[in-house]
C-alpha cells in the first residue's frame, strides 16, 4: 500500500520531502530485512546435519572376512551399503547382459573398481521408495537375476545392482568409495 | 446481526480478505491509528520489549527442543552437544539463557514503570492483574527451563524449589510426591518440567493477548497520569510510537548481544556446568538472579511455612495493589511523598536480592528482615494511609496544555487527525 503514500493526506508540503520519505522507507525496510533473515539464519541452520553427525559420514570396512557369493551390509550416514563379493559366475551374468535390456543403462564395469572386480558396492534402498532389498545372504531370495529382491514391492537387481524388473526406476546408486588396500575400503 | 464488513481498503485482495474478516481494519485501528497519548517517555518502550523478548524466547525455544533429550542420562550431554555440535546451537542456547534474564529485566522496569505512574489504578486493575499472572507464568516457565540443562544448580533447584510445597500442612508431602512423580526428582520430573516449559509460553502469549485487549479498551496510561482529553493530546501509534519503540528496541538488542556475545555466562552459575548429582549438593544453592529478593524473603523468617507464605505473599499483594493504593493521583510527579517512597522501594527490593545472593549469616539476616519488613509494609500500610494523608501537587489540565502555555511549536503532521495514511 506504499504507492498510496503520494496521494494519501500526509501533511508534507513539498513533493522533495515525500521522495526523502519514501527513500528513509525503503532504506528502513530493507535493513529490517536483512536484520530479520541474518536473525533467521542461525535458527535454520541449526537443522542442519550437526558436526557430529557429519562426522559419521565416512567409514572403513576390512573385506578379507566377506565369502565369495555373499555380502554384508553396513551403515554409512545412517543408510545401508552393500558390500558384495561376486562369484566368477556373478560377474560374468553383469557383463553378459546387453545394455539396452536395461531400465537404466549401465556397463559393469563403470559400476565397480578396476582391479577389484569381485567387489560391488552399492547403497542398499530400493530406488522405488526406499525399502532395502533383500540378496545379500547366499539364501535370501535374490530373485529372477541373482542380485537383490526388494521385498515391498517386487523390484528386482542384478548382480550388478541394476534394476530389471519391477517398478523401481534406476539401478541402485553407488556410494563415494575407494580401496585403501586390497582387503580394505573407504566409504564415503 | 451477523454481516460483511464493510472495508475501505482499495487494494482489492486486501479488501476480499478485511471484508470477509477484518484483520487489516482491526490492525490499522489498534496498532496504526491508534491514538496513544502524545507525551510518554522511554518507560513505554518495555511493553514492546516485553513482547519482542518474548517472541526471541520463542522462537530460540522451538530449534533448541529439537535438539534436547529430556531423559536424566541424557538431558546433560544433549546440551553440551547444543553447545559443541549442532550449528549455531551455542548462540541459540546463549540467546535462550540470557533471553530469559533480559526478559525479566525488561519485565521489572516495566512494572516499576506502572508503579511509578500509577499505571494499575483505576480503570486499569484488570490489566495489572492480567500482567501479574503473566509474571506468575514467567516465573514458572523460567524455573522449569533452568532444570533442563540437569547441572548441579538444575537438580538442586528443582529439589528446593519443589519442596517450598512442603511446607503446606497435612497435603504436603503429598502434593510435593504428585510434583516430582515419585520420591525424588527423578526422570519423571524431568520429563515434565520439559512438557510444561513447552507448553506455558503459549500460555503467556494468551494472557499477553488479553493483556493487550485490556489496554486498547482502556488505552495506555501516560507519565502525566491524566486521562486525554480529545485528539490533541493523543498521536496515532504508527508513525509515532512504532519508531520510538524500534529506538527502544535497537538499544535492547544492543544490551542484549553484549550479554551474549562478551558474557554470556555473567549470569549463571559454574555449577551448572556440573552434570546434576542427586547425593551432593553444591556449596551455595542460589537461584537465577531474578528470583533472588523472593529467595531472601523466603529465607527471611526461621519458619518453613512462614517463609513460604511470606514469598508467594510477596506476589500475592502485587494482585491487591490497586485497592491498597487509595490515592487518586497516578503519577508520582503529583506525589512528592510517594514519589520518595517508590524509590525506598525499590532500594529495599535491591537489598533483598543482594541478600539473597549471600550465604543467611551476620548482617546479611538483619538485613534481609529489615527489607522484608519495608517491603510488606510499603504495600500494605503505606500506601493505604499515604492516599489519605499525602497532599498531591496540582495536575495539569491536559496533556497538552503545558506543552502549548509554554509556547511549544503547532502540532506535528497527522497529530490532530487520525488520517488512514497507513493502510
Amino acid at each position: 500500500m506504499s504507492a498510496s503514500t503520494h496521494d494519501a493526506p500526509m501533511g508534507a508540503p513539498h513533493g522533495e520531502d515525500i521522495g526523502k520519505r519514501d527513500f528513509l522507507k525503503l532504506i528502513a525496510g530493507a535493513g529490517a530485512a536483512v536484520g530479520l533473515g541474518a536473525l533467521a539464519w542461525p535458527l535454520i541452520d541449526s537443522m542442519n546435519p550437526s558436526s557430529d553427525v557429519l562426522a559419521l559420514s565416512s567409514v572403513e570396512l576390512d573385506i578379507a572376512p566377506i565369502p565369495e557369493g555373499s555380502g554384508i551390509t553396513i551403515v554409512w550416514r545412517g543408510k545401508p551399503i552393500f558390500v558384495r563379493h561376486r562369484t566368477a559366475a556373478e560377474i560374468k551374468s553383469a557383463r553378459d547382459v546387453k545394455l539396452t535390456e536395461l531400465t537404466e543403462p549401465a556397463a559393469d564395469k563403470d559400476r565397480v573398481k578396476a582391479g577389484h572386480e569381485a567387489w560391488l558396492v552399492v547403497i542398499g534402498i530400493c530406488t522405488h521408495l526406499g525399502c532395502v532389498p533383500l540378496g545379500n545372504k547366499p539364501t535370501d531370495s535374490r530373485g529372477d537375476f541373482g542380485g537383490w529382491l526388494c521385498p515391498c514391492h517386487g523390484s528386482q537387481y542384478d548382480t550388478s545392482g541394476r534394476v530389471r524388473r519391477g517398478p523401481a526406476p534406476i539401478n541402485l546408486p553407488l556410494p563415494p568409495y575407494a580401496f585403501t588396500s586390497d582387503t580394505k575400503i573407504k566409504i564415503g | 446481526m451477523p454481516g460483511l464488513h464493510k472495508s475501505e481498503f482499495t487494494n482489492p485482495v486486501v479488501n476480499w480478505i478485511d471484508t470477509r474478516l477484518p484483520v487489516f481494519t482491526m490492525l490499522t485501528k489498534e496498532y496504526a491509528v491508534f491514538p496513544t497519548p502524545r507525551n510518554f517517555n522511554y518507560f513505554w518502550n518495555f511493553g514492546a520489549l516485553a513482547m519482542i523478548n518474548l517472541m526471541i524466547m520463542i522462537a530460540t525455544g522451538i530449534f533448541l527442543a529439537m535438539n534436547y533429550t529430556p531423559n536424566t542420562l541424557m538431558a546433560f550431554d544433549s546440551v553440551e552437544r547444543i553447545m559443541r555440535d549442532v550449528n549455531y546451537g551455542w548462540l541459540l542456547r546463549y540467546v535462550h539463557a540470557n533471553g530469559a534474564s533480559m526478559f525479566f529485566v525488561v519485565v521489572y522496569i516495566h512494572m516499576f514503570r506502572s508503579l511509578y505512574y500509577g499505571s494499575y489504578k483505576a480503570p486499569r486493575e484488570l490489566l495489572w492483574m492480567l500482567g501479574v499472572v503473566i509474571l506468575l507464568l514467567m516465573m514458572a516457565t523460567a524455573f522449569m527451563g533452568y532444570v533442563l540443562p540437569w547441572g548441579q544448580m538444575s537438580y538442586w533447584g528443582a529439589t528446593v524449589i519443589t519442596n517450598l510445597f512442603s511446607a503446606i500442612p497435612l497435603v504436603g508431602d503429598s502434593i510435593v510426591t504428585f510434583l516430582w512423580g515419585g520420591f525424588s526428582v527423578d526422570n519423571a520430573t524431568l520429563n515434565r518440567f520439559f512438557s510444561l516449559h513447552y507448553l506455558l509460553p503459549f500460555v503467556i502469549t494468551g494472557v499477553v493477548f488479553l493483556h493487550i485487549v485490556a489496554l486498547h479498551i482502556t488505552g495506555s496510561n501516560n507519565p502525566l497520569g491524566i486521562d486525554p482529553k480529545g485528539p490533541q493530546d493523543t498521536l496515532p501509534f504508527h508513525p509515532y510510537y512504532t519508531i520510538k519503540d524500534s529506538v527502544g528496541i535497537g538499544v535492547y538488542l544492543i544490551v542484549f548481544a553484549v550479554l551474549v556475545f562478551f558474557a554470556p555466562n555473567f549470569l549463571g552459575h559454574v555449577d551448572n556446568y556440573v552434570p546434576a548429582n542427586p547425593l551432593v549438593t553444591p556449596a551455595d544453592v542460589v537461584p537465577e538472579w531474578y528470583f533472588l529478593p523472593f529467595y531472601a524473603i523466603l529465607r527471611s523468617v526461621p519458619s518453613k511455612l512462614g517463609g513460604v507464605t511470606l514469598m508467594f505473599g510477596a506476589i500475592a499483594v502485587l494482585f491487591v495493589l490497586p485497592w491498597l493504593d487509595t490515592s487518586p493521583i497516578r503519577s508520582a510527579r503529583f506525589r512528592p511523598i510517594y514519589r520518595q517512597l517508590i524509590f525506598v522501594l525499590v532500594a529495599a527490593i535491591i537489598v533483598l536480592g543482594m541478600v539473597g545472593g549471600h550465604p543467611p549469616q551476620g548482617i546479611w539476616v538483619v538485613l534481609g528482615r529489615i527489607a522484608t519488613a519495608y517491603y510488606f509494609l510499603h504495600f500494605l500500610v503505606i500506601l493505604p494511609l499515604l492516599g489519605k494523608l499525602e497532599r498531591p501537587l496540582p495536575l495539569p489540565e491536559s496533556i497538552s496544555s503545558p506543552v502549548i502555555r509554554k509556547g511549544g511549536g503547532p502540532l506535528p503532521y497527522g497529530a490532530a487527525a487520525a488520517p488512514m495514511e497507513k493502510n
